[in-house]
């Protein structure tokens, strides 16, 4: 790194720990992401709810440049990391859970572990080992599983632990809660809140359980077929009425 | 029971030959989906790579220990050879990546044209033969017809090799961070992505292990015929290929176990019927196991790579 970039990283202090603006994603010729617009700051929660097919995911991994944006720029951490390759933006310390939680099914949770954590070289493996099985308790009693031979709430669960091996500086997660029962939906969003308040750890939340995630996020913002239509604070979302009717029918879950 | 003991013994000298040639075509399947024509070109070329190593060891610098002749043979080659895999891979397959799945196949069959051609054109079209190596033999058992039963040395040489080999191959495939992200990416390559693995030089990194393991197979085949010719890439290819299959495309235990049937198919069907009908046999074997076993002994029922 050069000496102006890394200026420009102390500058950035102020600026959001991840910001993306004006960008457009395709696939083939079709338009996903329609010029969309996000901050997330150091030690945030942020949302990001909609409907199915809204591009939630696409944004997702547009972020890692996978798909790449056609048009506008993405930066983290004071780095233009528009064009940079996949592996190279997660050693940048960013981490993801994906839609479909993409568990290695034919490695064991504990090798699933050491892919988490292979970006700094199993540095804290053991410390950060532990921390995960405090935090999920059924993961450890199956380290020797198989991924693929776990239920989707363990496999959710393993998604997030992997992710959060790599001490990730900003944890994206998508739609954590999906097919999984309420109990364990709560489990996860406390945990969430806790690596938030104790670790400060950044958080962004794609979430279409619209009411849990704003209550639990300091901000959200709502899409609708690759635009942004709404951001707030988690509280003001929660009250709109367009959201409500949107989002939020058929009660709390 | 003699002949049928020392069939065993040869057959599975050649397995090992076979199943060494065969890791190569499924690890490259296991993960990028293609069938990599080439590779049994890449095995002549190393063993055309062994011969010349060997001839300026012996002759030209005079070392007279076979053993230690070999050895260096063994690393220079499988160091030489992983280049040339290595260079495959990014000239000819990796600007096909995201093409029409075509693509890489039939870059794949230039390749392995390419290759033999440019070592007939090289080294000539007849055989090449080498002196003699490793003469002694343990006799195992005579019985009183007259017939014995012989384990050579070259076949001792062969199956320890052999089975070093696959052992460090193993280890370093199930247990080290280069074979986690290996197996990481033939699983899902995004994914490896995303947890910040490089996922062009795992690639790259599996075309090295395949060829370092076809050179292993490339001398061993060397030492045990003595000779090799320019179209000896083909047919050891197809039944490693063969091999690949019988075992579960994918499965590393299973292109080692398919190695070991056909060599063990091969000899037998040698010994007990007619040499000229080996390879329908082995080919044959294949189909009917294919039948009630799609997707081979040790593979798994598996959906389509995209
Ligand atoms: N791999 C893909 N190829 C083509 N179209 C895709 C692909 N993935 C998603 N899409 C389309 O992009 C749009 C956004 O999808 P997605 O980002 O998955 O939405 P969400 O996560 O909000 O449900 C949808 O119309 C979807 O059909
Ligand atoms: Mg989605």
């Amino acid at each position: 790194m050069s000496m102006a970039e890394q200026n420009i990283g102390v500058k950035a202090a102020r600026e959001p720990l991840l910001s993306v603006r004006g960008v457009k994603t395709y696939y083939g010729n079709i338009i996903a992401l329609k010029g969309v617009d996000i901050d997330v700051n150091e030690g945030e929660i942020v949302t990001l709810i909609g409907a199915n097919g809204a591009g939630k995911s696409t944004l997702m991994m547009t972020i890692f440049g996978n798909p790449r944006a056609r048009e506008g720029t993405i930066r983290f951490a004071g780095q233009d990391i528009t064009k940079m390759p996949t592996h190279e933006i997660a050693r940048l310390s960013i981490a993801q859970s994906p839609e479909g939680r993409r568990i290695f099914a034919r490695m064991t949770v504990f090798e699933n572990l050491q892919m988490g954590a292979s970006i700094n070289g199993m540095a804290h493996f053991n410390e950060d080992l532990e921390r995960v099985c405090t935090l999920f308790p059924r993961l450890k009693e199956r380290l020797q599983q198989r991924g693929g031979t776990l239920s989707g709430g363990e496999q959710q669960m393993l998604a997030i632990a992997r992710a959060l091996m790599s001490r990730p500086k900003l944890l994206l997660l998508d739609e954590p809660s999906l097919g999984l029962a309420p109990l364990i939906v709560k489990q996860i969003f406390d945990i969430i809140k806790e690596l938030n308040k104790k670790d400060g750890m950044t958080v962004f939340l794609v979430e279409q359980n619209a009411y849990h995630a704003l209550r639990l996020a300091h901000r959200g913002y709502v899409m609708v077929t690759g635009n942004i239509t709404m951001s707030g604070t988690g509280k003001e979302l929660l009250e709109n009425p367009q959201v409500r009717a949107a989002y939020l029918e058929g009660g709390h879950h | 029971m003699d002949i049928f003991l020392q069939q065993l013994i040869n057959g599975l000298t050649l397995g090992s030959i076979y199943g060494l040639i065969a890791i190569g075509y499924t690890m490259v399947f296991g993960i990028i989906g293609m069938v990599n024509f080439a590779h049994g070109d890449v095995f002549m070329l190393s063993a055309f790579i062994a011969l010349i190593f060997f001839l300026i060891l012996t002759t030209w610098l005079g070392i007279s220990s076979i053993v230690l002749a070999l050895l260096i043979v063994l690393v220079l080659s499988m160091i030489l050879t992983s280049l040339w895999g290595w260079a495959i891979e990014r000239i000819a397959y990796r600007p096909l990546r995201g093409s029409f799945r075509l693509a890489p196949l039939i870059s794949a069959i230039g390749v392995s044209i390419f290759l033999s051609n440019f070592v007939q054109v090289a080294q000539g079209a007849r055989n090449k033969p080498t002196a003699p190596m490793v003469r002694d033999v343990i006799v195992l058992y005579q019985s009183e017809a007259g017939y014995t039963v012989a384990l050579s040395y070259k076949q001792i040489i062969i199956m320890l090799t052999t089975a070093v080999l696959l052992t460090i191959f193993w280890y370093l495939v199930q247990k080290t961070s280069l074979g986690r992200a290996q197996r990481a990416c033939e699983q899902d390559r995004k994914m490896a992505s995303l947890l910040g693995i490089d996922v062009d030089k795992t690639i790259s990194l599996t075309f090295v292990i395949g060829a370092a393991l076809a050179s292993v197979a490339g001398t061993m085949y060397l030492l045990y015929y003595g000779v090799v010719s320019f179209a000896d890439g083909f047919v050891p290819g197809v039944k490693a290929f063969t091999a690949a299959v019988l075992g579960g495309i994918g499965s590393l235990p299973g292109a080692v176990l398919g190695g070991l049937i056909i060599g063990l198919i091969e000899t037998f069907w040698s010994a007990y019927f007619s040499i000229e009908y080996k390879d329908v046999a082995a080919f044959s074997i294949l189909a009917i196991v294919l039948i009630f076993m799609p997707s081979g002994i040790l593979g798994r029922p598996e959906v389509e790579k995209v």
